[in-house]
C-alpha cells in the first residue's frame, strides 16, 4: 500500500510539473504577450518596452524558470485587466466555485444513487427504463441551454429564483442543477452497472440464503460494494465541474473562478488565465490522486497494482 | 500454443445473428440513426429546403415569432431573429456546421487517439509509460479553458475551432484504444501472427485494429457529440465560430439578450442542438449494446 501510495504520488508531481510546461508555453505561444499588454494599436517602441520590463525578451525557459520559482513562492503577479494580485483573486472567486462545485456534485450524487439502485434492484422494469430514457436525454441537452431555460422557467415565469448574481442562496439553485445534471447520467450507469454485477455474486446469494431482509442486502451487502468505482468517478468529474463551471458561471454571473477565467480569456489577461489554468489541472491531480488511493484502500485487490 | 487450432474468435459478439441484423432490431440503433440521418439530410438539401438566404438581413422584419404565434406568417415559418434574417433557413443550414465539426473533430482526435492507444497497447512497457503519461496530463487541464484560451488567442474561425478540439479531444480515443488493443494483445491469433514473421506494422493494422474496431466506433459517435456541444458552448461564450455563421450556440447567444420577451429564439437552435446529440448518443449507445451486450457502464 505505501509502495503504491509512493509511486502514484511520483505520477500526480510529474504530471503536475508537465502541466505547469504546457500552461506557462500554451500562452506564451499562441499570442504576443508584449502586445496584448500594450493594448491594441500600441507603437513599436512601447511594445518594446513592454517586452523589456516584464522580461518577455529573455530566453523561454527562463522565463518558465522563473515563473515557476514564483509561482511555487505563491507569486501569481499582478493581473492585466483588474489591476490587482492574481493570487489574492484567486483565493477570493475560489469558495464559489467550490460551493457550487460540490453542491452540484451532491446533487448528482442524490439523483444517481437512488435511481441507479432501483434501476438494479428493478432491472428491466419500467423504473429502469425511465432512468435510462432521462440519462440519454440528459447528456444530450446542451448545458448553456438547459440553464437558459431554468431561468426562463423558475425567474421569469415563476419569479421563484434571482436570474444571477451569487449573494444569496438562492442564486446558486439554477447554477448546480445546470452544472450538475450533466454529470447524473454516467453516475447513475455505473450505481446500476455495480448494482447489478454485485446483487448477482455468490454472497449476496448467501445473504438472501441466510434470510436476510432485501433492504439489509440491497443497502449493507450490495451498494456498499457498488460504490467503489462510483468513488473514482466522482473525483473525476469534479474535475469537469470546475471545468463547466466556466460556462454556467458566466450564464448567471456568478463570481467565482470559471467567470474570472471567462473574463480573463475575453480581456487577454494571460497571468490570470494561466493561474487559473495551473489551479484548475492542480486539483484534478489532487482529485485523482486521493480518489486512486482511496479506491486502493477501499479494495484491498488494488493495492498491489 | 504453438500447435493450438487457430479459429477466428468473436472477441467482443455473443449474442447470434449478424452485426447488421442485430443493429435493424436495436431500437436505440434506429432512433439515432433516423435522427442523425434526418439531419444529414437537411444539411445535404439546405440550400434547397431553405425558404430564404440565411444571411439576409430585413430589417423591416425583425422578431416575427414563429407560425404558431398569433402574430406568425407562412413566409417565415419559424419566423425572423433581430436582423430580420429568416430563423428557418438558418436553422437548417446551422445543420451543416454543427455537422461539420462533429465529424471533423471525430476524425483528427480519432487518429491521434487510436494511434497512441494502439501503440500503448500493443508495444506496453516503456512506450505504454509514455503515453499513459501523456494522457493523464491531457486529462488534467479542462479542454473548455484550454480551448477557450487558445481560441481568444488565434481568433475564432470555423478552422481554428475544428484543429484546436482535434488536437484536445483525442483522450477517450487513447484510454479505449490502449485497453481493448491490450485486452486482443495476447489472443492467439496475434501470437500466430507473431510467429509467422508478419511486420509489426502489418500485426497492428492487419490483426489488432479489425478486432478492437466496434470499441473505435463506439467512442467516435460519443465524441463527435461531445464535440458538437463543445463547439456550441464556444460559440455561445463568442469564442467559437463568429458571425454571421448560423452555429447553433452562436444563434443561442445571438438571441441571450432577447429571451425575455422572444424565448423561441433560444428554444428553436436549442433544440435542434439537443436532438442532433441525441441520435447520436443513442446510436452510440445502441452500437454498444450491439457489439459488446454486456457492456451497459
Amino acid at each position: 500500500m505505501l509502495l503504491y501510495a509512493l509511486k502514484r504520488l511520483g505520477l500526480a508531481l510529474l504530471v503536475a510539473a508537465f502541466v505547469s510546461v504546457v500552461a506557462f508555453l500554451l500562452l506564451r505561444l499562441s499570442g504576443d504577450a508584449a502586445l496584448a499588454i500594450a493594448g491594441e494599436g500600441a507603437r513599436d517602441e512601447d511594445i518594446a518596452l513592454v517586452r523589456r520590463t516584464y522580461g518577455l525578451d529573455r530566453p523561454l525557459i527562463v522565463q518558465y524558470g522563473d515563473w515557476l520559482l514564483r509561482t511555487l513562492a505563491g507569486d501569481l503577479g499582478q493581473s492585466l485587466y483588474f489591476k490587482t494580485d492574481v493570487a489574492a483573486l484567486i483565493a477570493d472567486k475560489l469558495p464559489v466555485t467550490f460551493l457550487i462545485g460540490s453542491f452540484s456534485l451532491l446533487f448528482a450524487l442524490a439523483l444517481s444513487v437512488p435511481l441507479g439502485v432501483l434501476s438494479a434492484v428493478y432491472a428491466g422494469s419500467w423504473i429502469d427504463r425511465l432512468a435510462l430514457a432521462l440519462a440519454v436525454a440528459g447528456q444530450a441537452l446542451p448545458n448553456f441551454f438547459f440553464a437558459l431555460v431554468l431561468m426562463m422557467l423558475f425567474s421569469i415565469t415563476l419569479r421563484w429564483l434571482p436570474v444571477s448574481g451569487s449573494d444569496t442562496w438562492a442564486h446558486f439553485v439554477m447554477p448546480t442543477i445546470a452544472l450538475g445534471y450533466y454529470v447524473t447520467p454516467p453516475m447513475m450507469r455505473l450505481v446500476r452497472a455495480g448494482m447489478v454485477e454485485v446483487l448477482g455474486s455468490d454472497y449476496i446469494r448467501t445473504a438472501r440464503a441466510k434470510g436476510l431482509s432485501p433492504a439489509s442486502v440491497v443497502f449493507k451487502h450490495g451498494l456498499r460494494n457498488a460504490l467503489v468505482p462510483v468513488v473514482a468517478l466522482a473525483a473525476v468529474q469534479l474535475g469537469y465541474l470546475l471545468g463547466g463551471s466556466i460556462v454556467i458561471e458566466t450564464i448567471f454571473a456568478l463570481d467565482g473562478l470559471g467567470y474570472l477565467a471567462y473574463q480573463s480569456i475575453t480581456h487577454k489577461d494571460f497571468p490570470v488565465t494561466q493561474a487559473v489554468l495551473l489551479l484548475l489541472a492542480l486539483i484534478y491531480v489532487l482529485l485523482t490522486l486521493v480518489s486512486d488511493l482511496l479506491n486502493a484502500f477501499l479494495d484491498p485487490r488494488m493495492r498491489v497494482a | 500454443m504453438s500447435d493450438a487450432v487457430i479459429l477466428p474468435i468473436e472477441t467482443v459478439t455473443t449474442k447470434v445473428g449478424s452485426p447488421a441484423a442485430r443493429m435493424a432490431a436495436n431500437p436505440s440503433v434506429v432512433t439515432g440513426l433516423l435522427l442523425v440521418g434526418a439531419v444529414v439530410a437537411i444539411a445535404l438539401l439546405a440550400p434547397l429546403l431553405a425558404p430564404h438566404d440565411p444571411y439576409a438581413q430585413d430589417l423591416t422584419r425583425r422578431l416575427i415569432p414563429p407560425i404558431w404565434h398569433d402574430k406568425g406568417v407562412w413566409f417565415n415559418p419559424l419566423g425572423t431573429d433581430n436582423l430580420g434574417r429568416d430563423y428557418l433557413s438558418r436553422v437548417l443550414y446551422g445543420a451543416r456546421i454543427s455537422l461539420l465539426i462533429g465529424l471533423s473533430v471525430m476524425v483528427i482526435s480519432g487518429l491521434i487517439g487510436t494511434a497512441l492507444g494502439l501503440a500503448a497497447g500493443y508495444f506496453g512497457g516503456r512506450t505504454d509509460l509514455v503515453i499513459s503519461f501523456v494522457i493523464t496530463a491531457r486529462l488534467a487541464m479542462p479542454v473548455v479553458l484550454v480551448a477557450l484560451a487558445v481560441v481568444a488567442m488565434i481568433g475564432g474561425s470555423l478552422p481554428v475551432v475544428i484543429l484546436t478540439l482535434g488536437l484536445l479531444k483525442w483522450d477517450r480515443f487513447a484510454v479505449v484504444m490502449r485497453s481493448a488493443t491490450q485486452q486482443v494483445r495476447s489472443l492467439d491469433y496475434v501470437t500466430a501472427a507473431e510467429a509467422a514473421g508478419a511486420s509489426r506494422s502489418r500485426i497492428v493494422l492487419g490483426e489488432i485494429l479489425p478486432n478492437v474496431f466496434p470499441h473505435l466506433i463506439v467512442v467516435a459517435t460519443v465524441e463527435a457529440g461531445s464535440a458538437i456541444l463543445l463547439e456550441a458552448a464556444l460559440s455561445f461564450l463568442g469564442l467559437g465560430v463568429q458571425p454571421p455563421l448560423p452555429s447553433w450556440g452562436l444563434m443561442i447567444a445571438e438571441a441571450k439578450n432577447l429571451m425575455f420577451f422572444s424565448f423561441w429564439l433560444i428554444a428553436i437552435p436549442g433544440t435542434a442542438l439537443a436532438l442532433l446529440v441525441l441520435g447520436i448518443n443513442l446510436l452510440g449507445d445502441g452500437l454498444r449494446d450491439v457489439f459488446a451486450p454486456d457492456g451497459r457502464s
